[in-house]
C-alpha cells in the first residue's frame, strides 16, 4: 500500500469507513499515528495554507477540474441550469450532472454555454429560450405549460378532482335521500324520548323536508 | 456446475408448464390428485431453480470466467460480499433471481395456506408456475437472458462490478425490491383463483392478508433502501429524482397501499369487491411493467439494465396477463355485487374511498408522467423531457391531500359520524396542525408547500397521539392498568389498527423529511490545502470546511484518492469529513471503470453535511468540492425504520392465526377498550 505525504488524513477516513472495508496493519498504524500526533498534524497543515503539492498519481483522481469561479455559485445561474437537461442521457439537469457525474463531458460544456449567455446579459428566460432554440424542447426538464403539454399537467389532478367531486355529490345525495326516507320513522314515539343528537338529526331532516 | 444450472432451468420450465396446464385445464384440474400434483410441481420448480442459483453462485465464487455472466460482472479481486450480490447485478442473473424468489414464494404459499382455502391452491399454483415459466422462457428463449451461456474463450480476469454497485446497499436493496415486486404475484394468484373457482366471498381476501402486507413491506423497505443508496452512492445530493425506474417501483406500492385500505371496507361492509380485485390485478401488472421499464430500454434511466430484446417478451406477458385478468373480472362482474352501500360522506368508508382515489390518482399521475414523453412524441412528433419539476408540480398537491386524509380517516367512525362527534374528534388534531403552521410562519418560513406539509404533519401527529391517548385511557379505565402496560396491551390486542397508526407516523415523518429538502443549500469551492470554505446552514449557523489534503492509497480492488476536510460549526471543530475518488482495477491492476466518487456525509438529526470531492486542479492537491447542507435527511431513514416496525406489528400473527371474517359483519364486536375509546 502506498501512502502519500497526507497519509494521516486518510487514516481519519478509515476510522469511519463503512461496512465491508478492511483495516489492515498499516491502516492501524496510521490510525495510531493520528491518535498520537493528530493534533500536531493539524497544526502543521494550518502552517501550509495555500499549498498545492502534486498528487502522486493524478490518473486515479478522476478528470482534472477547473477552478470554481464566483459565477459557478451564482444562485440565478444555478436555478437556470436546474431547468435545463444535460444531453449525456443521464436524465439530470445541467447543474446536478456537472456537480455529480465528473466523467460527463457534456454538462461542463453546457455550463459554459449558460455562463457565456449569462455574462452576455441574458435573463434566465432568454437563456432557456436560447437552449430550446438550439437543442429543442427536450432540453427543458419539464415541458412548457402550453398546448398539448397542458394535458400532461392537468389531466391527473383534474381526474382526481372530477371523480372526488362526483363521489362527494353521490354520497351527499344518497345521505339526503336516506334522511328523507328515514324521516317518517322518526316521528314514531320513542320510548324514553330522543337523545339530543337524535333531536338535532330530526330537526335537520324535517328542515330539509320543508325546504 | 453450469450444466447443473442449465438442467435446473429446463426442469423448472417443464414442471412449471405442466403445473400451469393441470391448473388451468378444467378437466385436468377436476381429476383426483391434481391439486397434489400442482403442489408438488411448485416445490419441484423452487428446488430446481435453487439448484440453478447455487450453480451460478458457485461459478461466481470460483471465478469461472468462461461463463459470460461471471466475466461480465466480477473480477478475481472482487470482495466475496459483492461476488454473492453479483447474482442480481446483471440482467441475466437478476432474471434467475426473480425466478428463484417467485418459485420459493409459490412453494411457500402452497405450504402455509390454511386448509380453509386449499381449494384455491391449484389455481394459485398454476398462476405462480405460469409466471415462473414466463421468466424462464425469457432466460431460455430470448437469446440474451441465459446466465449460464459460455464464451468461446476464457478471459484471464473479469470486467468487474460497476463501482456504483459496490456498496453494501447492493446486497440488500435489490433483493428487497425484488421480494416486494415478486410477492405481489401471490395476492394476484389468489385473486385469479377466486375468479376462476367463483369463490368470491371474503376467503381469498383473508388468505392473502399476510401476503399483501408482506409484499407492501418489502416494497417499502426496498424503496427506502433505494433512496438511501442513491443518496450515499450516486452523489447528487438527493434521494429521489423521479427517474422512470424509481417511478416504476412506486407504482405498485401506491396501488398496494390503496388495496390495504380498501380491503378493510370489503371485510367490514362487503363493498368494493370489484375495486379490490382490480387493485390486486393492477399491482401485479404494474410490477411487471416496472420490470419491463427497467429491462427494455424503452425509457432512458440511470438504473436500466443494458437494452435488449427481452422488452418484447415483457410487453407480450403484460398484455396477456392484463387481458386474461380483466376478462375474468368482467365475466364474474355480476357475482361481485356489493353487500351494502356507503351511507355518508362523513364516514370512515368514504375517507378510505377518497384515500384510494388519491393513491390511485398519484399512481396514475406518476405513470402518466413516465409515459408522457412517448405519448407526446407520438401525438406531436416532438421529444420532450418530463423531469422532477413536472412530477413535483403534479404530485405535491395530491401528496398533501393524501397526508390530510391520513389524519382525517382515523377520526371518523364507520358508517357515519355526527357533527358533534366530528367537532370533538377534530378539535385537538386541527389545533396542533394550526399551531405548527403558525409557529413556522412566525419563524419566517415562507415556502407554502413546506408550511402546508409540516402543518398537516402536525395535524396527523395530533390524530395519532389522540388515538393512542384515548385507547390507553380507555384501557386504564376498564382494566385499571398503568399507562405503559395499557399502551402495550392496546397495541398487542389491536395490532392491525395501532400498527397502522405507527405506519401513518412513518408516513408523516417521511413528509416532514421531504419538506426539509426544500431548504437544501449547495456551494462549490476550489481549495488549496489549508484553505477553507463557509456554507450557511438553513438553521442559521455556519459550517466552515478546511481542506486538509488528498491522500492516495490502494485498498482491496481499487486505488483511492481521498480528500479530507476539517469541519467547524460556528467556529467549533466538530470533526473531519472525507470524500473519495475510486479507480477500480482488476487483479492485474488494470483500470476496469472510470473513477467513481464516494461521498462524504456527516449526518445529524437536523441536517446532513454532504461533501463531494469533484477532482483535483492541475494534478495537485488543490481540489474542487461540492458542499451541500441537506436538512432532515436522517428522518427519511427514521421514517423507513418506523414503517418497518409498524408493518411488522400489523402483520405479526395473533394467537391462533388470522381468523376468518365474521359471517355477520355487523355483529363483529371490537375489543371493549376500542368501543369505549370510540365512544369517547
Amino acid at each position: 500500500m502506498k501512502l502519500s505525504s497526507a497519509s494521516w488524513s486518510r487514516s481519519a477516513r478509515e476510522v469511519r469507513r463503512p461496512l465491508g472495508s478492511v483495516i489492515d496493519r498499516r491502516s492501524f498504524l496510521a490510525i495510531a499515528t493520528l491518535a498520537l500526533g493528530g493534533r500536531q498534524a493539524a497544526q502543521d497543515t494550518a502552517q501550509t495554507v495555500g499549498a498545492a503539492d502534486p498528487l502522486m498519481d493524478p490518473a486515479i483522481a478522476g478528470q482534472p477540474r477547473a477552478v470554481v469561479t464566483p459565477l459557478d455559485n451564482d444562485e440565478t445561474l444555478k436555478a437556470t441550469e436546474r431547468r435545463l437537461k444535460c444531453n449525456c442521457g443521464c436524465n439530470l439537469d445541467i447543474f446536478t450532472c456537472r456537480t455529480t457525474d465528473f466523467t460527463c463531458t457534456y454538462s461542463p460544456a453546457l455550463h459554459q454555454e449558460v455562463v457565456a449567455l449569462f455574462q452576455a446579459g441574458k435573463t434566465p428566460e432568454e437563456i432557456v429560450a436560447a437552449f430550446v432554440a438550439k437543442y429543442g424542447e427536450q432540453t427543458l426538464l419539464a415541458p412548457t405549460r402550453q398546448g398539448f403539454n397542458l394535458v400532461g399537467y392537468l389531466l391527473p389532478g383534474s381526474l382526481v378532482v372530477a371523480v372526488a367531486g362526483a363521489l362527494a355529490f353521490i354520497l351527499l345525495r344518497r345521505h339526503r335521500l336516506r334522511l328523507l326516507a328515514a324521516a317518517p320513522a322518526v316521528v314514531r314515539p320513542v320510548a324514553g324520548g330522543l337523545s339530543p343528537d337524535q333531536e338535532q338529526q330530526l330537526a335537520r331532516a324535517l328542515g330539509e323536508v320543508e325546504t | 456446475m453450469t450444466l447443473l444450472g442449465q438442467f435446473g432451468l429446463w426442469s423448472a420450465w417443464l414442471l412449471g408448464l405442466w403445473a400451469a396446464i393441470v391448473a388451468f385445464v378444467p378437466s385436468l384440474r377436476a381429476r383426483p390428485g391434481a391439486a397434489q400434483m400442482v403442489e408438488r410441481c411448485c416445490y419441484g420448480i423452487a428446488l430446481a431453480l435453487w439448484v440453478s442459483a447455487v450453480s451460478l453462485w458457485k461459478a461466481l465464487f470460483i471465478h469461472d470466467f468462461n461463463v459470460e455472466y461471471v466475466a461480465s460482472y466480477t473480477s478475481r479481486n472482487l470482495p466475496d460480499f459483492y461476488l454473492f450480490a453479483a447474482l442480481w447485478a446483471g440482467q441475466k442473473g437478476s432474471l434467475l433471481f426473480w425466478g428463484v424468489v417467485l418459485s420459493s414464494f409459490g412453494a411457500l404459499a402452497q405450504a402455509v395456506t390454511s386448509r380453509r382455502y386449499r381449494d384455491l391452491l391449484p389455481v394459485v399454483g398454476g398462476v405462480t408456475a405460469a409466471t415462473t415459466v414466463f421468466f424462464l422462457s425469457v432466460m431460455l428463449f430470448s437469446g440474451t437472458g441465459n446466465p449460464f451461456s459460455r464464451l468461446d474463450f476464457v478471459p484471464a480476469d473479469g470486467q468487474g462490478l460497476n463501482p456504483q454497485l459496490q456498496n453494501p446497499g447492493m446486497v440488500i436493496h435489490p433483493p428487497m425490491l425484488y421480494l416486494g415486486y415478486i410477492s405481489i404475484t401471490i395476492p394476484f394468484a389468489f385473486a385469479i383463483a377466486a375468479l376462476v373457482t367463483r369463490r368470491l366471498d371474503v376467503g381469498w381476501i383473508v388468505a392473502i392478508r399476510k401476503w399483501t402486507l408482506l409484499s407492501w413491506l418489502f416494497l417499502s423497505i426496498g424503496i427506502t433502501l433505494g433512496m438511501w443508496w442513491a443518496y450515499v452512492e450516486l452523489g447528487w445530493g438527493g434521494y429521489w429524482a423521479w427517474d422512470p425506474v424509481e417511478n416504476a417501483s412506486l407504482l405498485p406500492w401506491l396501488t398496494m397501499t390503496a388495496f390495504l385500505h380498501s380491503v378493510m371496507i370489503q371485510e367490514k361492509r362487503g363493498m368494493l369487491k370489484r375495486w379490490n380485485l382490480g387493485l390486486v390485478v393492477a399491482s401485479f401488472l404494474l410490477s411487471i411493467f416496472g420490470t419491463f421499464i427497467t429491462r427494455s430500454g424503452v425509457i432512458a434511466s440511470v438504473h436500466s439494465f443494458t437494452q435488449s430484446n427481452i422488452g418484447y417478451f415483457f410487453v407480450g406477458f403484460l398484455v396477456l396477463a392484463g387481458v386474461v385478468s380483466f376478462a375474468l373480472l368482467y365475466l364474474r362482474w355480476p357475482e361481485l355485487e356489493p353487500e351494502g352501500q356507503l351511507d355518508s360522506l362523513a364516514s370512515r368508508e368514504a375517507a378510505f374511498l377518497f384515500n384510494n382515489l388519491i393513491l390511485v390518482g398519484i399512481a396514475f399521475s406518476v405513470l402518466w408522467g413516465t409515459l408522457f414523453p412517448i405519448l407526446s412524441e407520438a401525438v406531436r412528433g416532438t421529444k420532450i423531457t418530463v423531469g422532477p419539476p413536472f412530477f413535483n408540480q403534479v404530485n405535491i398537491p395530491l401528496g398533501l391531500a393524501l397526508l390530510a386524509l391520513t389524519g382525517i380517516g382515523p377520526l371518523i367512525a364507520w358508517r357515519q359520524t355526527s357533527t358533534t362527534n366530528l367537532a370533538r374528534q377534530f378539535t385537538y388534531p386541527l389545533s396542533v396542525g394550526l399551531v405548527v403552521a403558525v409557529i413556522l410562519v412566525g419563524f419566517g418560513m415562507r415556502d407554502g408547500y413546506a408550511i402546508m406539509a409540516l402543518g398537516l404533519a402536525g395535524f396527523v401527529a395530533g390524530t395519532i397521539t389522540q388515538e393512542f391517548y384515548r385507547g390507553v385511557r380507555a384501557r386504564q379505565r376498564i382494566h385499571g392498568e398503568g399507562a405503559g402496560t395499557a399502551l402495550l396491551h392496546l397495541v398487542e390486542r389491536n395490532r392491525r389498527r395501532y400498527g397502522g397508526y405507527i405506519v401513518h407516523t412513518a408516513i408523516l415523518v417521511y413528509f416532514v423529511a421531504f419538506a426539509g429538502m426544500a431548504f437544501s443549500v449547495t456551494k462549490e469551492a476550489t481549495l488549496r490545502v489549508g484553505e477553507q470554505v463557509d456554507i450557511r446552514s438553513p438553521y442559521g449557523y455556519t459550517y466552515r470546511l478546511k481542506h486538509l489534503g488528498v491522500s492516495q492509497y490502494d485498498a482491496l480492488n481499487r486505488r483511492v484518492s481521498a480528500a479530507t476536510l476539517e469541519v467547524f460549526q460556528d467556529g467549533k471543530r466538530i470533526g473531519v469529513i472525507s470524500s473519495e475518488k475510486r479507480q477500480h482495477v482488476d487483479s492485474f491492476g488494470k483500470p476496469t471503470f472510470q473513477p467513481s466518487t464516494e461521498v462524504g456525509i456527516r449526518s445529524g438529526l437536523r441536517e446532513d453535511l454532504y461533501v463531494v470531492y469533484a477532482g483535483s486542479v492541475d494534478a495537485t492537491e488543490r481540489s474542487t468540492f461540492r458542499v451541500t447542507v441537506n436538512p432532515l435527511v436522517w428522518w427519511v431513514w427514521a421514517g423507513g425504520f418506523l414503517l418497518v416496525i409498524g408493518g411488522l406489528i400489523t402483520m405479526w400473527p395473533t394467537t391462533g392465526g388470522p381468523g376468518p371474517i365474521p359471517a355477520a359483519r355487523s355483529s363483529a364486536r371490537p375489543p371493549a377498550e376500542v368501543v369505549a375509546h370510540e365512544a369517547v
